[in-house]
């Protein structure tokens, strides 16, 4: 038998995180590396759960709205939307048209404030410090109109069930409005200090690479499929609130690697824009709330509907049992889903481009782990 | 030649400065110098609770239908009432809100029917003790007081 001697071990297991400033909040990697090179990853998730499908089942439908906010909670109209979507289909109410544009406003906003902590963030992990101090400028400013519409810059709760609980207020329109006209120079400011600079080029070309058929083999969906070239959006493929009404693009990439994902999300920004455009030009008057009882008590059954989050499919599943309560309350978050695929994106790079392909697939953990 | 000169009358250097100078204008400066400059925060924000009094006769708005109690996914609020016999009415004692536990959803404003409660536009809510968080009637009708800062 020959001597083994450690440098004969060519496998050497590295765990990063979960406290690491690169993995977005509490998620533990455990890495296999030959030297620098991966050969192979092993995400552990939990640190962040709070049983949040737990406590849907003892608050009453009403109740259980502010906490799918506090899942991801960069994106938390968004949340709300899907929510507040799957328990109307569930009563069979609708949303009247008003409220069903101020949330297509709200929520396209909250994709843009999304976007932009991804970008700063990610501009960050890979080295870039400018972009995260320009990013949050401008998200500032969304968060102020959503501050300004329903009082909370965060877990905002701007939806109920049935409609809106909060008119829009007298400068609502000019102010989105003001945003709309000022953003686009600002993602032209951004563009400016990463689409050409030579240290993006060589962080995110190439790297991370993801095909259309492992997106798919893996059931990843939202910017990083649309990255893959796969032109999957559910705001077109299957319209909710009013989304047929708008006129977007569904950017796409071609190559599936991290700058791809980088376009796509910048080219998102800009077509959220303009449906918010559209949106507020559009604004019908009448009723925010509709025909809703005090106590809601649906009828029994379940149902099943997504919406197109900034991260991608964010799915609720309901079922109830004709109580005050729901039955049972099944989110499927799309950074859960998306971050199956690191483990394949990561195989075969180096171990720097791991904190790359980590923000790339824009995880909050928070929603990983509920 | 040309960048010979560049490089020594420093014009990359003065250009970089320019963008520098450039963002120093006082609308582009996001920065809150807090203690001493205090946030503008919008008119709905949702803040500490404060439970409303009639300013003609200083009595309190609350008419104890414990809806607010209800509307709580925390279940953080906790009122009290008697029967007033003269009056046939229901009356306020206590009223108990734990803003350790307060998610700031703002349901129980909504719920409220006479707009007692309501969510102000205080944010300062840190206290040395976790008693400290939870508040009285007389400390919902009264505010918080003023923190003051000495620097």
């Amino acid at each position: 038998m020959p001597d083994v001697t450690f440098l004969d071990a060519n496998e050497l297991v590295l765990n990063m995180g979960p406290q690491h400033p690169s993995t977005h909040g509490v998620l533990r990697v455990i890495l296999k590396l030959d030297g620098e090179k991966v050969l192979g990853c092993e995400c552990v998730i939990g640190y962040l759960h709070r049983g949040v499908e737990k406590i849907a089942e003892n608050r009453t439908w009403m109740q259980f709205a502010p906490y799918v906010d506090r899942m991801d909670y960069v994106a938390a109209v968004s949340n709300g939307l899907g929510y507040c979507l799957a328990v109307e289909k569930l009563m069979s109410v609708e949303a009247p048209p008003r409220a069903q544009a101020v949330r297509v406003i709200l929520t396209e906003l909250n994709r843009i404030t999304s976007h932009l902590l991804w970008l700063g963030t990610h501009a960050l992990d890979i080295g870039a410090i400018t972009p995260v101090f320009y990013c949050f400028r401008e998200r500032e400013e969304a968060l102020k109109i959503f501050e300004n519409y329903c009082g909370a810059r965060l877990t905002t709760h701007a939806f109920r069930i049935g409609g809106l609980q909060y008119e829009t207020y007298d400068t609502f329109e000019k102010e989105v409005l003001a945003f709309c006209d000022m953003f686009p120079a600002k993602v032209d400011e951004y563009e400016e200090l990463l689409t050409g600079n030579r240290i993006w080029l060589g962080r995110t070309r190439g790297v991370g690479i993801l095909t259309a058929e492992d997106c798919k083999d893996f059931g990843v969906t939202g910017p990083v499929l649309r990255a893959s070239g796969v032109e999957w959006d559910l705001r077109k493929a299957q319209p909710y609130s009013g989304y047929e009404k708008y006129d977007f693009a569904i950017p796409t990439g071609r190559n599936g690697d991290t700058f791809d994902r980088y376009i796509v999300r910048i080219q998102e920004m800009r077509q959220s824009l303009r449906i918010i455009r559209q949106a507020v030009e559009g604004l019908p008057t009448g009723p925010i709330m509709g025909k809703v009882p005090k106590v809601m008590k649906p009828p029994v059954g379940e149902c099943y509907v997504s919406i197109e989050a900034p991260k991608g499919e964010l799915g609720y599943f309901v079922v109830s049992d004709n109580s005050t309560q729901p039955y049972r309350v099944r989110v499927r978050p799309p950074s859960f889903v998306n971050l199956q695929a690191l483990d394949r994106m990561c195989r075969g790079s180096l171990i720097a481009d791991v904190v790359a392909i980590i923000g790339t697939i824009d995880i909050v953990l928070g929603e990983v782990d509920r | 030649m040309k960048k010979f000169l560049r490089a020594v009358f420093l014009v990359d250097l003065i250009e970089g400065l320019w963008v520098t100078f450039r963002n120093q204008k006082p609308s582009l400066i996001y920065t809150e110098q807090y203690p001493a400059e205090r946030p503008k925060v919008a008119e709905r924000y949702r803040g500490a609770p404060r439970l409303n009094i009639n300013p003609d006769n200083g009595e309190t708005l609350c008419i104890a239908c414990n809806l607010c109690a209800l509307a709580c996914p925390e279940r953080l609020i906790v009122v009290t009432s008697e029967r007033n016999e003269e009056t046939r009415r229901k009356e306020l004692t206590t009223f108990t809100y734990d803003t350790s536990r307060c998610m700031f959803c703002g349901l129980c404003e909504d719920a409220c029917p006479v707009d007692a409660l309501e969510l102000t536009q205080d944010f300062e809510l840190a206290t040395y003790t976790r008693e400290g968080q939870i508040w009285d009637r007389q400390m919902l009708e009264e505010g918080p007081r003023p923190t003051q800062y000495t620097h």
